[in-house]
Formats: C-alpha cells, sequence, structure tokens
C-alpha cells in the first residue's frame, strides 16, 4: 500500500515501481485440470450453440460460435468440454464461459500451421486476436479504419504491474518478430516501441523507433502517450483509434512473433500477481487456468471478505470468484486483505484541491464531483470537462474526504452513454 | 464459476494514501500548539480557560445541532475542535464566559451547519462568529480595555489600535522583534509570530495549506502598507508592524488557508491571497475597524468561486 509523502509542498506524483524484482523470481504453473475459457456474447441457446457437452477440444483450438464473429477464445488444454453457461462479466458485457476437463494426452490443433505459412491480417485475426495480450487484428479488418500509426506499447499502464516489462526481458526475440510480421500485415505508416524511461537503453534492436514515457503514472495510457509521446492531443470527443493511432501491448506483439516463428499458439501468459502484503510474484500460467490454482500454487490465502482484483490496483476490477480464468487481457492478479481495503465515504468535498494538483489532464475535480453528485451529467460533460477524463483514478487515491470520484465519473459517462444511444433510436 | 467465498467487490481504484480529514485537523490542531502554550504563558489560566471553553463548546454545539438534525455525527473529524481552538486563540484572555459559547454558536451552526456542514460553508465559519460578535459587542474585542489588569514588561497598548488613534509615530513605541516573539497585547494565540510562522511552516511543508495564499496575503500586506506609508508617513506606518500584530499572521496561515472557502488553483490562490491583504490593510488604514483581516477574508471568501473560474483548460478539451 503505498501511502502519501511526509512532504506535501512539491507538486504530487505518483511514480511506477520498478519492475525488476518481481521479474527474477518467475514461477512456471502447472497446466490446469481444468480450464475455463470466456468468450464474448451470448447468451445462447442450447441448440444454436456449435459446441455440446462432451465434445473434444484440441490444444491451440478456436472456440468460437461462429467462424465469422470476432469473439472466440483459443483453448490451452486437450480434454472434453464439462460446462457451458453464460457469464456477466465487469461492465454488464455478456460472455459464455466454456469450461474444458484436461485429457491425459495433448493433442494439438494443427489449423493454424498451414495458415501460419504467409502472414497475412485475414488469417491472423481469425487466429491470434484471443493469444496472451489480445492483439485485437480485427480492427485493421474494418473498412476505413483509418490507423496509419501503431504503438507497441511495452510500459505497463496501471502501479505495480510487470507483466509487459517482463516480456521486454524475457521475450524480446519474439517481440521482434513480433514487429517485423505487424509492420508486414498491419499496414500502417509508423510504427514505435514505447518503453519505460529506465529502460530505453538496449532496446534499439527491436525493429522500430523506440521512444520512452515517464515514470510517474499514468503516463503509459494511450491518451497521454499520444500527447507526451507523439505529440498529438486527442481531442475529449474522440478515441485513439479515431485520430489514426492502435495500441498494442508488448505481449500481445510477442504472442504474434511466436506464433509465426514456432507455427503453434502460445497460451502462456505472464501475470503479475500482487499479494497481500504487497510482494510481486511474476507468473507464467495458461490461458484459461482458474486464479484459485494460481493463488493456491503461490502459497496465497483468500479468505470471506478479501478483495480479488483483475488489472492492477488503480484500474482494475474486482472480482466476485477465485473460479475466474486468466484471460489473455489479465495482465496482474492482485489480492486485498480485509484490512486493508481502503474505505470509501459519503463526506462531502471540503475543497482542499488534492485531486486538482494530481489530475494529469487538469479537470477541475472539485467542481465536477458537485455535478456528478448531483446527477447533473450534462453539465459535467459540457462545462467541467467530464470526457476529458482519462480514468487513471489517481483522484479517487488522494480524495482526503474519501469520495468514489472515479467511480462517479464512470457513472456517469455510462449514463451518457446510454441516454445518448436512446435518443439516437428515438431520431 | 461461483465460488464459496464472498468477496468484496467494489470500484477502482484499491489503493488510498492515507489521507483523511481527522488527520488534517489534527495536524493543523499540532501545528497551532506552539502558539497555543504561548498565550498560555502571557495569559495563564484565564487563556487555558477561554481555549478549553472555546473548544468543548464548540464541539458540544455540532453535537446537539447533528442530533437536532438528525445527521450522522461526525465530531470525530476534529474539524469542529480545530474551529473551536482557532476561534479561542482569536479572543482576549478575559472574554467572559458567555460571549465564548455564543461565538462557538454562532461558528459552529450558523457559520457552517446551517449550510449543509463541512465542505459547504461560503465563508470562514470563525470568520463569521468574530464578525458578528465585534458589531454586537465592540468593547469585547477592545484588547486594551480588555486586557487592562495584566502587568507586563512591555507596551501594554494594542498596537493597531495605537496606529489607528495616534497615528503612524506610534510605530516607534515597539520594537520588532519584541511583537515577533509575541510581547504585544492582542488575541490569545495571535501575538506570537515565531509560534504562528513555525506552526504555518510545518503544514506547508506537509501539505496540509497552501504557500500560494498565505505568501500571497503576506505579500498583499506588505505592498499596501508600503504604498500608504509612502503616501503619508506620518499618518501610516509601515509594513512591518502590520504584519507582526493583530490576526495578520495568524490569518495569513490559519484563516485564509481555509480549505472550503478558499481557491484551489494556481492563479487563483495568488488572487486571493493579495486581494485579502490589499483588503486588510485598506480596512485598518482607511476603515472604521481596528483590524482589518475578519472582514478582509469575508471579503474573499465570497468572490472564491469567481477566482476559481479562471482554470486551466482540461487536456483534449476542444470548446
Amino acid at each position: 500500500m503505498k501511502g502519501k509523502s511526509f512532504f506535501g509542498l512539491i507538486k504530487p506524483r505518483v511514480v511506477y515501481p520498478p519492475a525488476s524484482n518481481a521479474q527474477s523470481n518467475l514461477k512456471q504453473m502447472a497446466p490446469p485440470g481444468r480450464a475455463t475459457f470466456l468468450i464474448r456474447g451470448g447468451p445462447l441457446k442450447q441448440e444454436q450453440s456449435p459446441f455440446h457437452k462432451d465434445a473434444a477440444v484440441k490444444t491451440g483450438q478456436k472456440l468460437a460460435f461462429d467462424p465469422e464473429a470476432s469473439g472466440y477464445a483459443v483453448s490451452s488444454i486437450s480434454g472434453t468440454i464439462s460446462d457451458i453457461s453464460p457469464f456477466i462479466g465487469d461492465g454488464g458485457v455478456n460472455f459464455t464461459s466454456i469450461t474444458v476437463d484436461a485429457s491425459k494426452e495433448t493433442v494439438r490443433d494443427d489449423a493454424w500451421e498451414a495458415a501460419a505459412e504467409t502472414p497475412a491480417l485475414e488469417t491472423a485475426a481469425a487466429f491470434l486476436d484471443a493469444l496472451p495480450g489480445a492483439p485485437d487484428l480485427s480492427k485493421f479488418l474494418k473498412p476505413d479504419h483509418g490507423i496509419h500509426t501503431l504503438v507497441v506499447l511495452c510500459a505497463d499502464k496501471d502501479l505495480l504491474v510487470g507483466t509487459q516489462q517482463q516480456v521486454l526481458t524475457a521475450r524480446s526475440e519474439a517481440l521482434k518478430s513480433g514487429i517485423r510480421i505487424l509492420k508486414q500485415i498491419a499496414g500502417v505508416e509508423h510504427l514505435f516501441v514505447v518503453l519505460p524511461k529506465d529502460r530505453i537503453q538496449g532496446y534499439g534492436s527491436l525493429g522500430a523507433e523506440v521512444r520512452a514515457v515517464e515514470q510517474s503514472y499514468p503516463s503509459a495510457f494511450p491518451r497521454l502517450v499520444m500527447k507526451d509521446v507523439l505529440d498529438t492531443v486527442v481531442p475529449e470527443e474522440k478515441t485513439v483509434e479515431e485520430m489514426g493511432v492502435a495500441f498494442i501491448s508488448a505481449e500481445a506483439a510477442a504472442s504474434i512473433g511466436t506464433a509465426y516463428d514456432t507455427k503453434t499458439l502460445p497460451t502462456a501468459k505472464y501475470v503479475t500477481v500482487i499479494g497481500k502484503n504487497g510482494n510481486r510474484t511474476m507468473v507464467e500460467a495458461d490461458l484459461g487456468t482458474p486464479i484459485r490454482s494460481i493463488l493456491s500454487a503461490l502459497g496465497e490465502s483468500l479468505n470471506e471478505k478479501d478483495r480479488l482484483i483483475l488489472g492492477g490496483p488503480m484500474t482494475g476490477s474486482a472480482i466476485y470468484s477465485d473460479m475466474y480464468p486468466v484471460c489473455p487481457d489479465t495482465d496482474a492478479i492482485m489480492l486485498q486483505d480485509q484490512a486493508d481495503i481502503a474505505m470509501i465515504s459519503d463526506y462531502p468535498c471540503i475543497n482542499c484541491g488534492e485531486c486538482i494538483r494530481i489530475c494529469p489532464v487538469n479537470i477541475p475535480i472539485n467542481l465536477l464531483v458537485r455535478f456528478l453528485e448531483a446527477g447533473s451529467y450534462d453539465d459535467a460533460a459540457m462545462l467541467y470537462d467530464l470526457h476529458s477524463c482519462v480514468d487513471c483514478g489517481l483522484c479517487s487515491y488522494v480524495c482526503v474526504s474519501k469520495i468514489p470520484i472515479l467511480q462517479y465519473i464512470r457513472l456517469a459517462k455510462h449514463e451518457l452513454k446510454r441516454t445518448q444511444a436512446a435518443e439516437a433510436t428515438n431520431d | 464459476m461461483i465460488s464459496q467465498k464472498k468477496l468484496i467487490v467494489s470500484h477502482a481504484p484499491f489503493l488510498h494514501n492515507g489521507s483523511s480529514i481527522t488527520e488534517r485537523s489534527y495536524h493543523t490542531m499540532f501545528a497551532l500548539l506552539p502558539a497555543t502554550l504561548v498565550g498560555i504563558y502571557f495569559y495563564g489560566l484565564a487563556a487555558v480557560s477561554v481555549v478549553a471553553l472555546s473548544i468543548s463548546s464548540a464541539m458540544i454545539w455540532e453535537l446537539l445541532f447533528k442530533r437536532v438534525a438528525r445527521r450522522p455525527v461526525t465530531i470525530g473529524d476534529g474539524n469542529t475542535a480545530l474551529i473551536g481552538l482557532i476561534f479561542g486563540l482569536l479572543l482576549p484572555a478575559t472574554m467572559p464566559w458567555w460571549v465564548v459559547i455564543i461565538g462557538t454558536f454562532l461558528a459552529v451552526v450558523i457559520g457552517r451547519e446551517i449550510f449543509g456542514g463541512i465542505g459547504a460553508n461560503p465563508f470562514n465559519p470563525i470568520m463569521v462568529a468574530i464578525a458578528i460578535l465585534i458589531v454586537s459587542y465592540p468593547l469585547k474585542f477592545n484588547f486594551d480595555d480588555m486586557l487592562t489588569n495584566y502587568d507586563f514588561h512591555f507596551t501594554i497598548l494594542y498596537p493597531l489600535g495605537a496606529l489607528k488613534h495616534f497615528g503612524a509615530e506610534q510605530a516607534a513605541n515597539y520594537n520588532l522583534l519584541d511583537l515577533f516573539l509575541g510581547k504585544q497585547v492582542g488575541g490569545i494565540g495571535a501575538t506570537c509570530g515565531l509560534a504562528l510562522v513555525a506552526g504555518g511552516l510545518y503544514l506547508i511543508l506537509r501539505g496540509f495549506i497552501r504557500w500560494e495564499i498565505a505568501l500571497s496575503f503576506l505579500i498583499g500586506i506588505t505592498v499596501t502598507a508600503e504604498c500608504f506609508h509612502l503616501a503619508n508617513s506620518a499618518r501610516f506606518a509601515g509594513p512591518m508592524i502590520h504584519l507582526l500584530s493583530g490576526y495578520t499572521l495568524i490569518a495569513a496561515f490559519f484563516l485564509t488557508t481555509e480549505d472550503t472557502t478558499s481557491p484551489v488553483n494556481k492563479v487563483p490562490m495568488f488572487l486571493y491571497g493579495i486581494i485579502g491583504g490589499v483588503m486588510t490593510i485598506l480596512i485598518r488604514n482607511i476603515g472604521d475597524y481596528v483590524d482589518g483581516v475578519v472582514f478582509a477574508i469575508l471579503f474573499i471568501n465570497c468572490i472564491n468561486p469567481l477566482l476559481d473560474k479562471i482554470r486551466p483548460k482540461a487536456i483534449g478539451k476542444v470548446a
């Protein structure tokens, strides 16, 4: 748990801690006896489902409802399907979970092997989107996507997470060939590699232009990388992709590299496990491994009323079950003891200005939060810069009144989106 | 995917830097301890009784109000105790008990609670109380009258009163070092510059108050007083005696910097402090009241929301 610094005169700064001590003790997880894969979409009616119970699944097999759909998973084990059920993820997103019980022998799926001969965007998007790091190449398939720049982000967005830096250290060859393939298939004009400033040395040979980001959180957020590294300020109503820039994580690029180099689909994912006492362990686990088995392998205990977080401490999401699997985008798992859970309160804002001084995008949070508390979301968006927010959570982190500011902000964004969608359909 | 254990789910971020209102209040009270002790040293048990009554009655008023209004009791956050402490430090040591109790009622209930409690008060609660009391019982704030029975070995004449009534040459009767060390007549905790500056610097270094406001308030006083002095040195004293007497230093570090009523952006903080300093000297020199701090602070509290409109544009904001 990071505390407030003793001196408070200077501008506050929250620094990404160096990832090095976590990297030295990489722990390999045993292949899971039972793996769960989440596929975006559903819930499906039984007769629509392309899967059924007791069907055989091969290692590296693509699990999709529909060969054309973009949501799919790649099985990391061989075995038989034991359960298919709907699952609602963070933010109300519908998933279908498919549970596979491992069989004794491993059978590899060979559909990718033929496709790997000649790198092409269509086949890559059809097979690689659900690899560790979630490359999401499908966006390049959309006509008029307008993406001209690709940024391979080798810095971890959240505090305490060291996953991307681990890829940089341990899989730099795969990363290099991934970058080569991406240059070939993505059809972008520029490709940048963005590293944390302290690791800029020695990566000139990655085959792309190398740029550095500051070590203060949240400089590795796409919008801030755009501003600081690419000198483009993203207007609040646009996404980075609408500005023609796509971001891909280092792990995703490395997965693409490995997939073409070895002609098999890699399914092992690096996960930073942040334990209850704040110690960080780097774990290599297969996709679909239940979090429970990772925690028990590390000897971490999870008790009633503790908190289990997917992702880092500032942007992750708390989950309600330790049976949740490792997904392609699970960079970190964080455990919090019941006693360490930071409480929020219903105290009003006392206008101390801590949030103003720490906000990376200059939002007048002291005023914004008053409008959000009153539910005046339109005013918040028009007058008080709601949509400029990058959701870094620093305002909640420093709030003296312990107001859940980020929660208010995300609720407001969600509500505005909903009403706008409703208005659009009314027209 | 249902687990047997019930886990706590909530929204990001999952860390907090540990700051709290309680922490702020207690550190501010800690920073006021030196000034309080100096006041007790000079004025003895009378000062102890005024400060103790002030703190306790403030807290009881809050408790009563919260009970009547059926709102959660938040007395533990220390804010009310802090209001009581600062209020007590501004009073002369011989203040009758009923003025103290009326004063804390005005500060806590009229100044803060009826506006919605902490964070919602448009004016500094302590200044609201002192202003009403000064208008209602002007003699009780005549420090020369109130402290007439004390026998000190320094000039027993309230410096600002002397300047106002007898002209600028009175400034020569005061040794600036004596003023800085607290050898002057005034509020219990408002006289010792050394103790107040030490407490203020502690709060600034720890980040509990903003240096921008404190510094610009003092600059505003210095520059305005110097201008008056240059224009008419027979009538108006120089800036040093203004800085070291009256409520100036306690205001610079503990009153203008009150969170709720002060701005948060850089430029507004400087403007806020400077306007406060200018208004203080205007009232002291050409106004009717001996010390202008109280009304100057109420004035800058008024313009604070306007000042805070001067703010940097959010990154990505187009219009």
